[in-house]
């Protein structure tokens, strides 16, 4: 494993996200047994700072880093002294100077953990950066779409290592402001997947030449013959007035139903990073796979927590290694 | 495998250790009086094809089928990898709780990774006992730790390497001592 921080899917190297996804399959097996725990980071602290609001993300990490028997802090930004006006910078060397062994940190502002990765001589793990990238989650994503498909396409029978040559992703949504949607558009895309970004132009990233999915303005036809149909929030709380006139609308020409289903590979996938604002992006019955298509949602929430545990014990495990 | 200016000594050949692991599939009946309420798990990655070798000959000298299992133990090694940490599938399709499990391995060394071993299955249940089968026994324990079946005791130096290829997995069956 050459990579020292998990910061962005695009500086990764493929050979060690295939590594972590295939490290995550083994975790799987772990958190279906009835002891989840296994002692391989047993006295080891993996420190949560979480500049954002998030529930799941924390939670998976936390529960990732439990059941690998390391200690798992969070720093609640809203309760730290970061409200007192201390300075990322200052924030991020206390948290060395406590010997944290790993920080996993969320921010508001693109780049935030590169800037505390440079700083830094922990492993730091990017759990989502401004509107930049979420390496965790499109990792998952993967894995979810690995472990539904083969790469003949035929539902997939155990297949050794990830190859999505011929698989078709529609990211239909907000893509602008969805770090989901970049992280997964760079990640699919080397793994051999076609992404398509589906959604209204105000919704465009001003930067989606750059890159590597196609850009659809039509639903029907951005999400014809997909083999995996993903949905993203439609981010309310950051929509800048004008980009759309109301979620009733947006809900009638992007929302993902039975009907602009119908266009989908017939054994779509259907996910969703959530949180979901059922009824406005998703249809309640899509999101409950109750439309004809399976949903993977629950499928992605368990799997996060495999992926977020092959991501520490390799970050964690390998910066051990160098010290030995 | 092969070292510039290391000499190599052959230790056992396919038959060797054909005759080897016959023995001690007999010596593991022998001992649980059959085959019932025995498992056979193999610690990846060289025990595994030896497990599947024993669970055949408990098998055809018994007539009953025995399960067969594989274990994985990188999560609960007291060493870090010092480079790829890589964790393999632990694939243990049976309830461990009140069975005689036997690990089986391909050298028993400081006895680290029997250690490991025994702790993980410990955490899947609480077997009837566990025993442990290995091809060969090479000393320098670092645990209170002994073989039950063995294959071959061989005296090492710690700066010796014990080379084990498996036809399964190299296409030959032998085992070589290579000097350090």
């Amino acid at each position: 494993m050459a990579l020292r921080h998990l910061l962005s899917i695009e500086e990764a190297e493929t050979a060690d996200l295939r590594l972590i996804m295939e490290t995550a399959r083994s975790f799987q097996d772990v958190i279906g047994r009835p002891v989840k725990k296994v002692p391989a980071l047993r006295g080891r602290t993996v420190v949560t700072l979480f500049y954002e609001a998030s529930t799941r993300t924390r939670t998976s990490f936390e529960l990732a880093a439990k059941y690998l028997s390391a200690d798992a802090v969070n720093i609640a930004v809203a309760q730290s002294s970061v409200t007192k006006g201390e300075s990322l910078k200052d924030t991020v060397r206390t948290l060395e100077a406590v010997t944290a062994d790993c920080v996993v940190m969320r921010h508001s502002s693109s780049g935030a953990p590169h800037l505390a990765a440079g700083m830094l001589g922990i492993p730091v793990i990017n759990a989502g950066d401004g509107r930049h990238e979420h390496p965790t989650q499109a990792l998952l994503d993967a894995v979810t779409i690995w472990d539904a498909w083969a790469p003949g396409l035929g539902k997939r029978v155990g297949v050794d290592a990830p190859d999505f040559t011929g698989l078709r992703v529609a990211v239909v949504g907000d893509v602008a402001h969805s770090r989901v949607a970049r992280s997964n558009a760079w990640l699919l895309t080397r793994l051999g997947a076609e992404v398509r970004f589906v959604g209204p132009a105000t919704l465009m990233p001003a930067d989606a030449s750059l890159l590597p999915a196609t850009v659809h303005s039509d639903l029907r036809s951005g999400i014809d013959g997909a083999h995996v149909v993903m949905v993203l929030r439609l981010q309310t709380e950051r929509q800048e007035a004008g980009l759309l006139p109301t979620a009733r609308e947006y809900s009638r020409i992007w929302g993902v139903n039975r009907s602009s289903l119908a266009a989908a590979h017939p054994d779509a996938l259907v996910m969703h990073p959530g949180p979901m604002n059922r009824g406005v992006e998703i249809a309640p019955e899509v999101a409950d796979g109750l439309a004809g298509h399976s949903s993977a949602i629950e499928t992605q929430v368990r799997n996060g927590v495999a992926v977020r545990m092959a991501c520490l014990y390799l970050l964690m495990g390998s910066a051990a290694g160098e010290v030995l | 495998m092969e070292l510039d200016g290391a000499s190599n000594t052959r230790i056992m050949d396919g038959d060797e250790m054909r005759r080897a692991i016959t023995r001690i599939a007999h010596e593991i009946v022998e001992k649980n009086k059959g085959a019932a309420n025995l498992a056979i798990v193999g610690i990846r990655r060289r025990g595994a094809p030896l497990a599947d070798r024993l669970g055949e000959l408990v098998q055809q000298i018994e007539g009953v089928p025995v399960p067969v299992g594989k274990l994985d133990v990188s999560l609960y090694r007291d060493d870090y990898p010092d480079r790829k940490p890589e964790v393999g599938r632990t694939d243990i399709g049976f309830d461990v709780t009140d069975r005689t499990i036997v690990l089986v391995d391909e050298v028993l060394f400081t006895g680290r990774t029997v250690r490991a071993a025994i702790t993980a299955l410990i955490d899947m249940g609480r077997p009837a006992a566990i025993r442990l089968a290995v091809l060969l026994d090479r000393g320098h324990r670092e645990l209170p730790i002994r073989a039950d079946y063995v294959g071959k005791n061989v005296p090492t130096a710690r700066s010796q390497n014990i080379v084990v290829r498996l036809s399964e997995l190299e296409g030959e069956d032998s085992v070589t001592l290579v000097d350090g």
